[in-house]
C-alpha cells in the first residue's frame, strides 16, 4: 500500500474537494432559492449598531497587522525549512544538530532584533513607525 | 475501477460524519454549557432536544439572504464557501482506522496516505484564514474588517509556533505521513509521553487556529458586535459557525493521531486481526476525538478571553521560543540516546 507515492495517492484529495465544493455551491443555491427577499435603502445598509452608517470601512489599519503579517512570512519560510532537516534528523546526526543549532541562532537573533525593535509591543500608544 | 468507488464511498462517509458530527457537537456545546452553568440547556425540540440542531440548520436554509448595498457581492459570496471548503478538506489525510480486508483486498481507513500529510494539513489549515478575511473585507463593515484582519493575524502567528512544535515530532518519527506516525505510537508509544511540551505548544495553538475561546477575538461580541461574519445571514452565516465546528473536530482529530496514537490502544497487538479489531480501533479513535472535542468546550465555558496584547504576546513571545527549545533539547535527547 504505501511507500510508492505518485500523484495517484492525490487523487483522493481532488474528490474530497468536488465533494466539499459540491455541497457548498448547491447549499448556497439553495439558500439563495429558499429564502424570503426584501429590500430598501435602510435595509441594505451594513450594520452600524443600528445608526446611519458613516462612509465606508476601505479605511486604513493598524500598521501593526501588517508588520505581523510581514513577519510571519518571515518566520513562515524559516519553518518550512526546518522539516526537511527533522525527517532527516537520525540520519544527520550530531553534524545536523549543530548546524541547525547555527540556524536558530541566527534566526531567533532577528527574533531579538524584532522584539527589541517594538514591532510586537500592543500595548503601548505611541506607535513605533 | 472499484478503487475508486470504495474511495468514493469512504470519502462521503467521512464528509457526512464530519457534518453530522459538527452539527451535533453545537447541540454538545449547548448542553454542557448549560450543565456547567447549571441550566437545562436546549430541551424543546424531541426528546432531550435532541433534534435542536436540525432545527437550527431547517432554520438557516429558509433564512433571508441578505447581501449588503456596499458589499462586494462575489467576494461575499466566496469568503464563507472558501472557509467552508478548506474545513472539509483537512480530514483527507487523518487515518481513522487500520487497514481493512475486502475480498482480499487491503483497503486503508484513510481517505489518502500521502507523503507529505502534515504538510498538507498546515496547508489546508492556513488557507482558511483567507475564507474569514475575504468575507470580512468584502463586508465593507468597519466591524466585519477588525475581525477579519485579528483573526488573521491571530491564525498566522499562532501557526508559527504549531509549526515549530511538530518539527519536535517530525525528528522523532522521522516521517510526515500520518499513518507512519500512528503506527510508531502502537502500545504505550504515545507522543504525548515524548513531546509533553511540544503538545501544550500544539493545542493551545489548536485553539487558537479555531478561534475558540479563550483566543475568540476575532467575534468578541462585546466590541466587535458578531467579528467578522456580523454582515452575514442565512446559511452563509451557517458555514461560518459550521466550518469552525468542522475544524475543532479535525483539530481533535489531528491532536489524537499525533500525539495520542491515533487508533492505536494498549493491548491490541494481542487482539487477533478481523472485524472486532478493526471495530474497536475505530471506535477507540472517535472516542479519542470525542474527548478534545469535549475538551475544547469545557475550556471555552471555563476561561475568560484573553485581550488581544496578552494573546499576541503569548504566541510570538512565550510559545515560539518555547517551541525553539523544545526542538533544541528533543535533538539533543534523541542523539544522546543513539550514541
Amino acid at each position: 500500500m504505501t511507500g510508492q507515492h505518485v500523484p495517484f495517492n492525490y487523487l483522493p484529495i481532488l474528490l474530497q474537494f468536488l465533494v466539499a465544493a459540491g455541497f457548498v455551491v448547491v447549499t448556497l443555491l439553495a439558500t439563495h432559492l429558499l429564502g424570503p427577499k426584501s429590500s430598501g435603502k435602510r435595509h441594505d445598509a451594513t450594520f452600524e449598531c443600528g445608526l446611519d452608517s458613516v462612509g465606508n470601512a476601505r479605511n486604513p489599519f493598524s500598521v501593526k497587522y501588517f508588520m505581523i503579517a510581514i513577519l510571519f512570512v518571515l518566520f513562515d519560510v524559516e519553518i518550512i525549512f526546518l522539516y526537511p532537516w527533522a525527517v532527516n534528523f537520525k540520519a544527520l546526526g550530531w553534524f545536523g544538530y549543530i548546524e541547525i543549532i547555527i540556524f536558530l541562532t541566527l534566526l531567533m537573533c532577528g527574533f531579538y532584533y524584532v522584539i527589541r525593535k517594538g514591532v510586537l509591543n500592543w500595548e503601548s500608544r505611541e506607535d513605533n513607525d | 475501477m472499484s478503487w475508486i468507488i470504495l474511495k468514493i464511498i469512504f470519502i462521503s462517509i467521512i464528509f457526512g460524519l464530519s457534518l453530522f458530527i459538527a452539527m451535533y457537537s453545537t447541540y454538545a456545546e449547548r448542553k454542557i454549557a448549560a450543565f456547567l452553568q447549571d441550566r437545562l440547556g436546549p430541551n424543546r425540540a424531541g426528546p432531550f432536544g435532541i433534534l435542536q440542531p436540525l432545527a437550527d440548520g431547517i432554520k438557516l436554509f429558509f433564512k433571508e439572504e441578505f447581501i449588503p448595498l456596499k458589499a462586494d457581492r462575489w467576494l461575499f459570496l466566496m469568503g464563507p464557501g472558501f472557509f467552508m471548503i478548506t474545513a472539509l478538506m483537512t480530514s483527507a489525510v487523518i487515518p481513522f482506522g487500520p487497514d481493512i480486508t475486502i475480498d482480499g483486498k487491503s483497503f486503508s481507513l484513510q481517505a489518502t496516505d500521502i507523503n507529505v500529510g502534515l504538510l498538507y494539513i498546515f496547508g489546508v489549515v492556513s488557507l482558511g484564514v483567507y475564507g474569514i478575511l475575504i468575507g470580512g473585507w468584502a463586508s465593507n463593515n468597519k466591524f466585519s474588517l477588525l475581525g477579519a484582519i485579528r483573526a488573521a493575524s491571530q491564525n498566522i502567528s499562532y501557526e508559527l509556533a504549531m509549526g515549530l512544535s511538530i518539527v519536535a515530532l517530525v525528528m522523532m518519527s522521522s516521517s510526515l505521513s500520518l499513518k507512519e506516525i500512528v503506527d510508531q505510537q502502537a502500545g504505550w508509544h504515545w507522543n504525548v509521553f515524548y513531546q509533553p511540551l511540544g503538545f501544550l505548544i500544539f493545542i493551545i495553538c489548536a485553539f487558537a487556529e479555531t478561534n475558540r475561546a479563550p483566543f475568540d477575538l476575532p467575534e468578541c461580541e462585546t466590541e466587535l458586535v458578531g467579528g467578522y461574519h456580523t454582515e452575514f445571514s442565512s446559511m452563509k452565516l451557517g458555514f461560518y459557525l459550521f466550518a469552525e465546528y468542522i475544524n475543532m473536530f479535525v483539530s481533535s482529530a489531528i491532536l489524537a493521531t499525533l500525539f495520542f496514537g491515533g487508533y492505536h490502544f494498549p493491548g491490541v497487538s494481542s487482539m487477533d486481526p478481523g472485524i472486532v479489531k478493526t471495530a474497536l480501533s475505530v471506535a477507540v479513535m472517535f472516542g479519542k476525538i470525542f474527548f478534545f472535542i469535549f475538551l475544547f468546550m469545557w475550556v471555552r465555558w471555563t476561561l475568560p478571553r484573553f485581550r488581544y496584547d496578552q494573546l499576541m504576546n503569548l504566541g510570538w513571545r512565550v510559545l515560539i521560543p518555547l517551541a525553539v527549545i523544545n526542538i533544541l533539547v528533543t535533538g539533543a535527547v534523541i542523539l544522546y540516546k543513539m550514541m
